[in-house]
């Protein structure tokens, strides 16, 4: 009970703010927080990223195995991506079997990867009908401060343009890198009390009722949305959501995922 | 090989003969199960949907109570004899996200302040599939709670749009949607032009992406016109004689 009067002094205290044109961090409202992106500190893992955007941490780790493809595309590789809210990122999350949240998170990254063709999946078949490389994007979710599917999604192509295939270890031979052919970016933004703010943090995320991700492509074009929470938006709204995502996803692109 | 490649516009109309910004036909009917508080069969084309609410009720496990509020539980299941390959029973993946959409579609018109520590249950059950079954759930779910009497400021009204051979297109049947290059599903509050639920799957140009808005929101109005008939049709009557 303590813990929910204390939630709602935050949220008025965070909307206040905003009413009066500031955030809680003191950043401009389309400013995302510092970003970092580490590639390949796993090596394990055929591809990883570790991202921060400010204090929000976010493991994504590639590994890539042979494998049976779906009958419906027996000469495509397979992309299975999943994440977990692991307990010590937050206090909010707990151990057991994925819940919404990291369904979400992890379905999320999936259709900005899928929906932009990234990967060239033909590419990455093995033997006709029988084997072909399947492509598992596990997220691993450190520290929660806000918009982990931002940073989950950089992780996410990040991982996928450094990954190596592993052919050696199998007894195959091909190519070594994987065929990226594309660098979707999510950009999320909420909205409180009217206006649009990107990169929330925990605190602001909690505060708002509507949160909207979107995720495009270098040349611009969309491949993947969605709208969380539990409230709703003008068109207008979407409209400049959108128009902020593609602006501030060119940004991340030409700065952390140039290659 | 690619997959089976179809052409899904011949002649500017498309396989099922429909235009490009016309809905499958939409059959309404409230009030259709004994036992729940409210209930609606909402057809969409091939998708045949029931929505069932039962409560504002009692909340278990307690500790999920919230002492301020209503919590809305939305679970969306599809028979496992509502598609071509049989569908294990039970939750995946999938379903699990969607509820969540549909749950936070359908909570902002909710007046859940009225009713703090019950559950209000929202249960959907896609007994056939044809593309398009978040939609056609949102909308049944919507009716639902109406008929069950459980205070709202308005229905939402769902609808999706999809791109097939280039073209943005309204409401994707099966085909289009296994064919198509993407889908964006759309919930609304139709009389306050308030968006409630939106996803993208695919890949949509920024233009392509604003007409496609554009034609959700028309076809959600009309969506919005069939509700409210099919609900006052089924009640006006019952008003009538109270007022008498």
């Amino acid at each position: 009970m303590g813990f929910e009067i204390m939630e709602d002094i935050r949220k008025d205290y965070v909307y206040d703010l905003i009413e009066s044109g500031k955030r809680v961090d003191g950043r401009g409202f389309r400013e995302y927080r510092e970003i970092n992106v580490e590639r390949d500190v796993i090596k394990k893992a055929e591809g990883s990223a570790l991202v921060k955007i400010g204090e929000t941490v976010v493991l994504v780790g590639v590994k890539l195995e042979p494998g049976e493809p779906f009958s419906d595309a027996p000469n495509e590789g397979v992309i299975m991506t999943n994440a977990e809210l692991v307990p010590m990122a937050s206090p909010d999350f707990e151990p057991g079997p994925p819940d919404e949240n990291s369904v979400e998170l992890a379905r999320v990254v999936d259709r900005g990867i899928r929906g932009s063709r990234t990967i060239d999946l033909e590419k990455l078949c093995i033997e006709a009908g029988e084997k072909v490389w399947m492509v598992f994007i596990d997220i691993h979710v450190l520290d929660n401060d806000g918009n982990l599917v931002d940073a989950a999604a950089l992780g996410a192509i990040a991982s996928l343009l450094n990954a190596q295939i592993p052919n050696e270890k199998y007894g195959l031979s091909g190519e070594d890198t994987l065929p990226i052919r594309d660098t979707p970016v999510a950009v999320t933004t909420v909205e409180i009390g009217g206006n649009i703010l990107a990169d929330p943090n925990l605190y602001e995320e909690t505060a708002a009722t509507s949160k909207l991700t979107v995720i495009s492509n270098a040349d611009g074009t969309l491949s993947g949305m969605q709208k969380s929470g539990s409230g709703g938006l003008k068109e207008e709204e979407i409209a400049e959501m959108v128009k902020i995502g593609i602006e501030k996803a060119g940004e991340i692109r030409e700065k952390y995922l140039v290659t | 090989m690619m997959k089976e490649e179809i052409q899904l516009i011949k002649e500017g109309k498309r396989l099922d003969g429909r235009g490009f910004e016309e809905l499958r036909p939409i059959k309404i009917e409230v009030g259709v199960l004994k036992r729940a508080d409210g209930s609606c069969y909402f057809e969409l084309g091939n998708n045949k949907v029931i929505a069932a609410v039962y409560g504002p009720r009692e909340m278990h496990p307690r500790h999920f109570q919230d002492a301020k509020m209503a919590v809305i539980k939305y679970r969306y299941n599809m028979a496992p004899f509502s598609v071509d390959d049989r569908k294990r029973p039970g939750p995946d993946r999938r379903s699990v996200e969607i509820s969540k959409v549909s749950r936070e579609a359908l909570d902002p018109v909710i007046l859940k302040e009225y009713y703090p520590k019950t559950a209000i249950d929202v249960y959907v059950e896609v007994l056939q599939s044809d593309a398009g079954t978040r939609t056609a759930g949102i909308n049944a779910a919507s009716v639902a709670l109406a008929a069950a009497g459980i205070p709202m400021k308005d229905l939402v009204s769902s609808v999706a749009v999809g791109k097939i051979d280039g073209e943005v297109v309204l409401d994707l049947n099966a085909a289009e949607d296994n064919h198509g290059e993407g889908d964006m599903p759309v919930a609304m509050v139709a009389r306050t032009n308030t968006i409630t639920m939106l996803q993208l799957d695919g890949r949509f140009s920024h233009e392509e992406f604003e007409r496609g808005l554009k034609l959700a929101v028309s076809a959600c109005r009309t969506i919005y016109e069939l509700q409210r008939t099919a609900l006052l049709e089924r009640y006006s009557e019952s008003v009538g004689e109270g007022e008498a």
